[in-house]
């Protein structure tokens, strides 16, 4: 295997968490909800789809469990923003803040084990093609559902009538009240299948991407995931995109590092912060100041009967 | 039936009040069923929890030495969050505060200077936490960059900047290879406030700067000016203030209050730079200021209840072998709970019937 195809290898796995919890919170946007818990959904995920994962012996159980925690997070979230109308940001923060502490408290007793990475699906004949072959048809299960998960969110916001309810309720909670829609079932739907997809990318960290689970794992990953929905303006294919992007300056750091340059191995470490900052200010700049954010984005919602 | 969140035509003032506290309640309650479901006694635990920390001088010491950072941050945050501004990057500038701080306080090291030094490192690490914290505010102001996300990946930078100098260059010699920086020298040092124990001036000083904070912003035009940006921000542009400045201001003052919390941090309890300063002061502030009723002298308030979560959850982990991460859950619980209790300030829930609905 040439260094270029082990290169792109790490990339796509490096890039698939990021891109699953991305294309989640983008169907939250969406709807005009935003929750800045990703991060806490995020490492429960890891921390319980691990658990399960040792506990059960399989891992497809353990990822189940994870969506399944994610879910159950995601619907704290929802009766304190949705139920109560509280503030989502703060409501968020505090959803990131208890799931790093709930992680650690579930972790815990697994800390130090260890359990083989999730196994590749082998496509015949596909992948012996070089270059391309390994990289496309020799992935975990999650990478492909990743990608058809983007298509599969394109077509329901873009071509479904679900989908334009979907975004009717997050540019106007009040028209689309007015026109009979249930506001908050909608968001809370989309709440929860942004919850399962944060749960799902967190159980990718702990059982494919690295085969254990350490407090702090997902170190930021859910951040720069909300950083990735801004990036894509709000749109499924380019989220993807954005992922594997953010993927590559992951491995370039991690490549550099092996390599070593010279270069303090914390700058490099640093890179993929600075450079969501650098892309989140490259994106505003080319906007000129205006947003593709669904208007209603952040705004409680009271129905007046 | 349903339940429906209805507006109150009124908010009742003793509302206010009863919300932090019945927040606490609930906390507790929780935290009770918690304890049962990892196997602990609930009532030991609580008690070991909220009570013994509070038992004796010491340990009331030990309380503000905790509750120190946590008032300087959220006063800070108070501002921000008062005028819209979401600064959540708090423990990274507290990082870059012990930082610069330091830089004085290693290059004075073994020369006899002056009253000076202390000072100095304040100042300096005041304006390392406020630097940090001008990024997002100027990303924010020019390009309209979410500050949210910047002020929170700055974070994760400041820290590895910290990693890298006490590993690298600030590293003490004669430290066995430990990644740390030497013992500040006492000129360097927070002086106690009795003479003795864990109690340090940077206390009073917190207290001070929320009794401050408080005065500007209920009585001067500064403190008018953030309210109103941050209320009714139409209104404010017609005044006359111009809210990007004001987002320069508060991110500015936040960051220098997190700097300040730094450095007292290194050259107080700490008395040297390692590479984990904080337990997540910064992030703790940000349920300090929203306990607190977005009001300094709430956040004070606030600050001392949270500090006792920290040691806690220190004695938990001792007395009870119950994971210090049980702290986080706390701090999370609680801010989950001042949310919703606020919402009843400005709403009811009411049943109706669905017929009634239509």
């Amino acid at each position: 295997m040439g260094i270029f195809e082990a290169i792109l290898l790490t990339i796509i796995t490096a890039a698939t968490p990021l891109a699953l919890a991305a294309l989640g919170e983008l169907v939250v946007e969406r709807s005009g909800v935003l929750n800045l818990g990703v991060e806490g959904m995020m490492i429960i995920g890891a921390a319980t789809g691990f658990a399960v994962a040792v506990l059960s012996g399989s891992t497809l159980i353990g990822a189940l469990a994870a969506i399944a925690a994610g879910m159950v997070m995601a619907s704290v979230f929802a009766a304190l923003a949705l139920g109560l109308a509280a503030n989502q940001v703060a409501t968020g923060l505090a959803l990131t803040i208890l799931g790093i502490g709930l992680s650690g408290l579930i972790g815990n007793d697994f800390i130090g084990a260890r359990r083989d990475p999730m196994a590749k699906i082998v496509v015949p004949y596909l992948s012996d093609l070089p270059v391309v072959g390994r990289v496309l048809f020799q992935q975990d299960p999650v990478v492909y559902l990743t990608v058809a998960l983007a298509a599969g969110i394109w077509w329901f916001l873009a071509r479904s009538r679900a989908g334009l309810t979907l975004r009717a309720v997050g540019e106007s909670h009040v028209s689309a009240h007015a026109l009979g829609l249930p506001v908050l079932r909608i968001r809370f739907l989309a709440v929860l299948f942004g919850g399962g997809c944060a749960g799902l990318a967190g159980a990718y960290l702990s059982l494919a991407y690295t085969p254990f689970w350490s407090p702090g794992m997902t170190a930021g990953r859910g951040w720069i995931a909300l950083a990735i929905v801004v990036f894509a303006s709000w749109k499924p294919l380019r989220a993807l995109l954005g992922a594997y992007l953010f993927g590559g300056v992951t491995i370039l750091q991690l490549h550099a590092q092996a390599r070593g340059w010279g270069i303090p191995s914390q700058l490099m470490s640093s890179l993929p912060y600075l450079a969501t900052i650098f892309v989140l200010v490259i994106i505003s700049r080319a906007r000129k100041g205006g947003t593709d954010a669904p208007a209603a984005l952040g705004q409680p919602f009271v129905a007046d009967r | 039936m349903r339940l429906i969140l209805e507006k109150r035509e009124t908010s009742p003032a003793w509302l206010s009040v009863a919300s932090p506290v019945i927040a606490i309640l609930l906390t507790l309650c929780a935290g009770a069923i918690l304890f049962a479901v990892i196997g602990k006694n609930p009532v030991t635990a609580l008690r070991v929890y909220f009570l013994d920390p509070l038992s004796d001088g010491w340990a009331l010491q030990e309380l503000a030495v905790k509750a120190t950072p946590l008032i300087l941050i959220g006063v800070g945050l108070t501002l921000c969050y008062r005028s819209n501004n979401w600064n959540i990057g708090a423990e990274g500038q507290l990082v870059m505060g012990a930082v610069f701080g330091s830089w004085v306080a290693l290059s004075t090291h073994g020369v006899a200077h002056g009253a000076w030094v202390l000072p100095a490192m304040l100042g300096m690490g005041a304006l390392g936490g406020a630097l940090l914290a001008l990024v997002p505010a100027i990303l924010k102001a020019r390009f309209q960059v979410n500050e949210i996300l910047t002020s929170l990946m700055l974070v994760y930078v400041a820290e590895l900047t910290l990693d890298y100098l006490v590993r690298g260059r600030w590293r003490d010699p004669k430290g066995f290879n430990f990644p740390q920086s030497v013992n500040f020298d006492p000129q360097a040092t927070m002086p106690l406030l009795f003479g003795e124990g864990r109690l340090h001036v940077g206390f009073a000083l917190a207290v001070l700067v929320a009794l401050v904070a408080a005065f500007v912003l209920a009585r001067t035009l500064k403190g008018f000016e953030i309210r109103l940006v941050g209320e009714a921000p139409r209104a404010a542009r017609f005044a006359g203030f111009d809210d990007r400045r004001t987002t320069l201001f508060v991110f500015a003052v936040s960051g220098a209050l997190a700097g300040l919390a730094g450095i007292i941090e290194v050259a107080g309890p700490i008395g040297q730079l390692q590479p984990s300063i904080s337990p997540g002061y910064g992030f703790t502030a940000i349920i300090v200021a929203f306990l607190g009723r977005l009001n300094p002298i709430g956040a004070l308030i606030a600050a001392l209840f949270l500090a006792l979560t920290f040691i806690g959850g220190e004695n938990a982990q001792i007395a009870l072998k119950i994971p210090l991460d049980v702290t986080r859950v706390f701090q999370g619980l609680l801010l989950f709970f001042v949310l919703g209790c606020d919402s009843f300030i400005l709403y009811r829930l009411r049943l109706v019937s669905r017929e009634g609905l239509a």
